[in-house]
């Protein structure tokens, strides 16, 4: 089918005499009216509709829009490549002269790891944790014959050195497993440079990271695709992250364009409303404040220790109080313990030392030993609503069970408080007829709050109740949540690893690190200097709207440590 | 109503599957009506070949082998689906209970359930039934108890999988006691394996009633069943006459109707309903 004999030439890759030439076309990737089909309901349904884009040598463009949005599917077909049950219906993607749509498999085969190269989210996931670092790292330039694996031994360690990993001769002979998850992120970038590509898509490289590690790895992947002037492309949901790498952005929405623009402009001035609703959430979240006058308490931690093994220490000496109808925000990184927190506040995990107070009385450490009255004032909400919600009970059971449980309501009582807490989450009455399984993340998560509500509790711990969904949506819940507490006063421990959240919502905010309160105070206290050096480094890692925040910072951070 | 939609959407192999059930099962049910002589009526010589009077010719000792093939299959059928039905109540409770409570009550049911597994299933019944006696309600319990072991396993993994999802946490943060969890939270979402695992248990408890009666411990004669039929007419098969071949081929096709069935259950089940 091909009839340019460009990728013999590629495949063996030799310093090749169109070497100058293709630098002299600076235009790189050309994907044109682009439209990708996926399998659902036995039917195909379009979910990139009609995509323009071009990528010039070295060039990092950010593709940015909420799940769903085709982002990945763009990505990927860029290398030519899409998801099984996903085709391509039409349109074409040239790259560098090469048709990639209907190429054969042994054209688009010796492009891709060579040429344009993919980097996924979870870094864990992707590789293999039988073989140490440095053997993923040899395999493509070894088997696609670029270089002996001795010559791709020397050459990791520069590319290790040039992503700013600690100790870059010898990392690459640790297994995965030793690896922090910055790390791993940043070793699965070297394996996507170890062919030196020209292209590397990176498919939200640093949203299942801290934000504390994801700060290295931006600066990694900046200072790398900067170095050697490699294109990219950057896939993200968080405009704030993609401000700091992407030259252009393109917004998009529903597998359509919304809004294309040089990274600058689109943040100084956006066009569309959907790119201000993006960029507007930050800034509005910031402003937001709220005075609630109980100062009672009514749940406390008193000297909590804990442990799984009883070796390990998850929790130590641990003080905490949540007061009537405010919100107490436990912030830190996956790791600081929160979550256990929670697991011992609720009776799942008895703590070895230390004692759970509810309304200034102690709760039996253990669940099975609490009474049924203390069960209701205190409902949990979970991260993910997937898991969080039975697949195979409909929104009447899953809502009613707790009023018949706790009430003893049933019939049409029942449904009646039903409806009226489909109308609390702002969701139609006809939801209750429904599964989970019909229902969007967003709309998952309210059925959960009003599962909670149902309980007519005191306290309600949200664990990451915002992490698992789209930034607008989450925005949604966090007002769901601040009106509720308006206006029935029940209390929120608020678990989460977002300060964006913690800014919005907290009365009170309680840093936790290694399993140990660091700093905690009322929300004004904590957030204005001076800070605890840990949670200076937690404020000063959130990324701004701010295309140089990155740059400026790293630059800051550079000149403390030579004072230092 | 839901049954019918998905049938509609099924392959046609599945049809085929359940059509052949359900001749199988009109054939249990209207033996009496359909049967041209009793079950256990010696009606002609030995071993005579099909005619017109004797569709499929008669057995070792002259009962007409047609009639002897209906009443076997209420026999075989019926007795296979209650031992099935009781095996799946004992595994999947002990199933569930051992992957809710956990710890000593795990312990101790997995390890008799491992005791009863290593032994033989076949030598195991042998033995029991030869020490307490034959008749068809011991048959029943022995079998469905030595069958329930392989029941239990399934179900405790499948349990286990389900205990850990945050919706069953949040049910044991309201409070809810082991048998709602076990009901309302774990048995719905434990259906499809279950149900693609109680075709398969029916086809091997058939045919491990098959193996007992030809060993002469399972139904005893004059009542009919099948695998006891082809025990007692395979000496026949030496005078090259095929008359065992009938019931043999009746509990080929019973299987093969079943596994198209369940094949069909595993592919729904797998996800690739909606």
């Amino acid at each position: 089918m091909i009839s340019n004999p460009m990728p013999l030439v590629f495949a063996a890759r030799k310093p090749c005499p169109m070497r100058e030439k293709c630098i002299l076309m600076t235009e790189l990737l050309r994907i044109k009216n682009l439209h990708i089909e996926g399998f659902t309901d036995d039917k195909w349904v379009e979910i990139v509709r009609g995509i323009d884009l071009t990528l010039d040598r070295g060039e990092v463009l950010g593709l940015i829009g909420e799940s769903g949005a085709g982002k990945s599917t763009i990505g990927m077909a860029a290398m030519g490549y899409t998801r099984q049950g996903c085709r391509i219906s039409s349109g074409s993607i040239v790259f560098d002269g090469i048709e990639l749509v209907d190429a054969t498999v042994p054209v688009k085969k010796s492009v891709r790891g060579t040429r344009i190269a993919y980097v996924a989210q979870s870094a864990a996931a992707s590789f293999n944790p039988a073989h140490r670092l440095i053997k993923q790292y040899a395999e493509a330039p070894v088997r696609h014959g670029l270089m002996s694996f001795s010559e791709a031994e020397k050459t990791a360690i520069e590319i290790y050195r040039n992503l700013l990993l600690p100790d870059p001769e010898n990392i690459g002979y640790r297994y995965p497993h030793q690896v922090s998850g910055g790390q791993l992120q940043r070793a699965m970038v070297a394996m996507a440079m170890a062919c030196r590509p020209d292209i590397i898509v990176f498919d939200e490289p640093t949203t299942a990271l801290d934000v504390t590690t994801q700060i290295e790895v931006l600066a990694a992947i900046k200072h790398i695709t900067r170095k050697y002037g490699t294109a990219a492309i950057y896939i993200t949901h968080d405009l704030a992250v993609v401000a700091q790498l992407a030259d252009r952005i393109m917004v998009l929405r529903y597998g359509e364009l919304v809004e294309e623009n040089s990274a600058r402009e689109i943040l100084a001035n956006p066009k569309e409303t959907y790119t201000r609703q993006l960029l507007s959430v930050r800034t509005l979240r910031e402003d937001k404040d709220l005075s609630a006058s109980e100062k009672d308490v009514i749940l406390e931690a008193k000297n909590i220790s804990a442990s799984y093994n009883g070796k390990e220490m998850v929790l130590e000496n641990i003080n905490l109080k949540v007061r009537r109808g405010r919100t107490v925000a436990l912030v830190g990184e996956s790791g600081s313990g929160k979550s256990t927190l929670a697991r011992v506040i609720t009776g799942l995990l008895p703590p070895l030392a230390g004692k759970i107070l509810y309304r200034n009385e102690e709760l039996p450490p253990a669940l099975k030993s609490r009474t049924r009255e203390s069960l209701r004032t205190m409902q949990m909400i979970y991260q993910m609503p997937d898991t969080a919600l039975n697949p195979r009970q409909k929104i009447r059971k899953i809502i009613g069970r707790p009023l018949s449980f706790y009430f003893g309501m049933n019939g049409k009582a029942c449904e009646e408080k039903i409806l009226q807490l489909l109308d609390m989450i702002e969701l139609p009455d006809h939801y209750i007829e429904r599964l989970p399984t019909e229902l969007s993340g967003g709309e998952k998560q309210r059925i959960c709050i009003a599962r909670a509500l149902a309980a007519n509790p005191e306290v309600i711990i949200c664990d990451e109740v915002t992490s698992a969904l789209d930034q607008l949506v989450a925005e949604g819940i966090l007002e769901l949540l601040q009106n509720l507490q308006n206006r029935l006063h029940v209390s929120y421990l608020f678990i989460t690893h977002d300060l964006a959240t913690v800014k919005a919502i907290a009365d009170e905010i309680v840093v936790m690190l290694q399993g140990r309160i660091v700093e905690q105070g009322v929300k004004k206290e904590i957030l204005t200097p001076p800070h605890h050096e840990y949670t200076e480094l937690l404020l000063s890692s959130v990324p701004e709207m701010d295309p140089d925040w990155l740059d400026n910072l790293l630059k800051e951070r550079r000149k403390n440590n030579e004072n230092a | 109503m839901a049954f019918f939609r998905l049938l509609r959407k099924s392959p046609p192999i599945a049809r085929i599957g359940l059509a052949m059930i359900l001749l199988n099962i009109a054939a249990a049910i209207l033996a009496p009506v359909i049967a041209p002589y009793t079950e256990t009526e010696v009606v002609g010589d030995v071993w005579m070949p099909m005619s017109s009077e004797h569709l499929l010719g008669t057995d070792h000792i002259g009962r007409d082998m047609f009639t002897r093939l209906l009443y076997g299959a209420r026999n075989t059928i019926a007795i296979a689906f209650v031992i099935t039905m009781f095996s799946f109540a004992i595994g999947i409770s002990c199933g569930f209970f051992a992957a809710t409570l956990g710890g000593w009550v795990d312990m101790i049911l997995s390890r008799l359930v491992d005791v009863l597994m290593a032994i033989p299933v076949l030598i195991f019944a042998l033995v029991v039934l030869a020490v307490v006696g034959n008749s068809i309600p011991k048959l029943i319990v022995v079998i469905a108890l030595l069958d329930s072991t392989r029941v239990y396993r399934l179900s405790r993994a499948v349990a286990m999988d389900i205990e850990v999802m945050e919706y069953v946490e949040a049910a044991r943060l309201r409070g809810e006691g082991i048998w709602w969890i076990m009901r309302h939270e774990i048995l719905p979402n434990a259906m499809p394996p279950l149900v693609a695992e109680f075709g398969l248990r029916f086809c091997f408890v058939f045919l491990f009633i098959a193996a007992l009666s030809f060993l002469g411990l399972g139904i005893q004669p004059p009542m009919a069943d099948w695998g006891g039929m082809v025990r007692e007419n395979s000496g026949a098969i030496t005078f090259g006459i095929f008359t065992p071949l009938w019931p043999a081929g009746a509990i080929a096709f019973l299987t093969v109707g079943v596994n198209f069935i369940v094949d069909w259950f595993l592919h729904v089940a797998s996800g690739l309903k909606d």
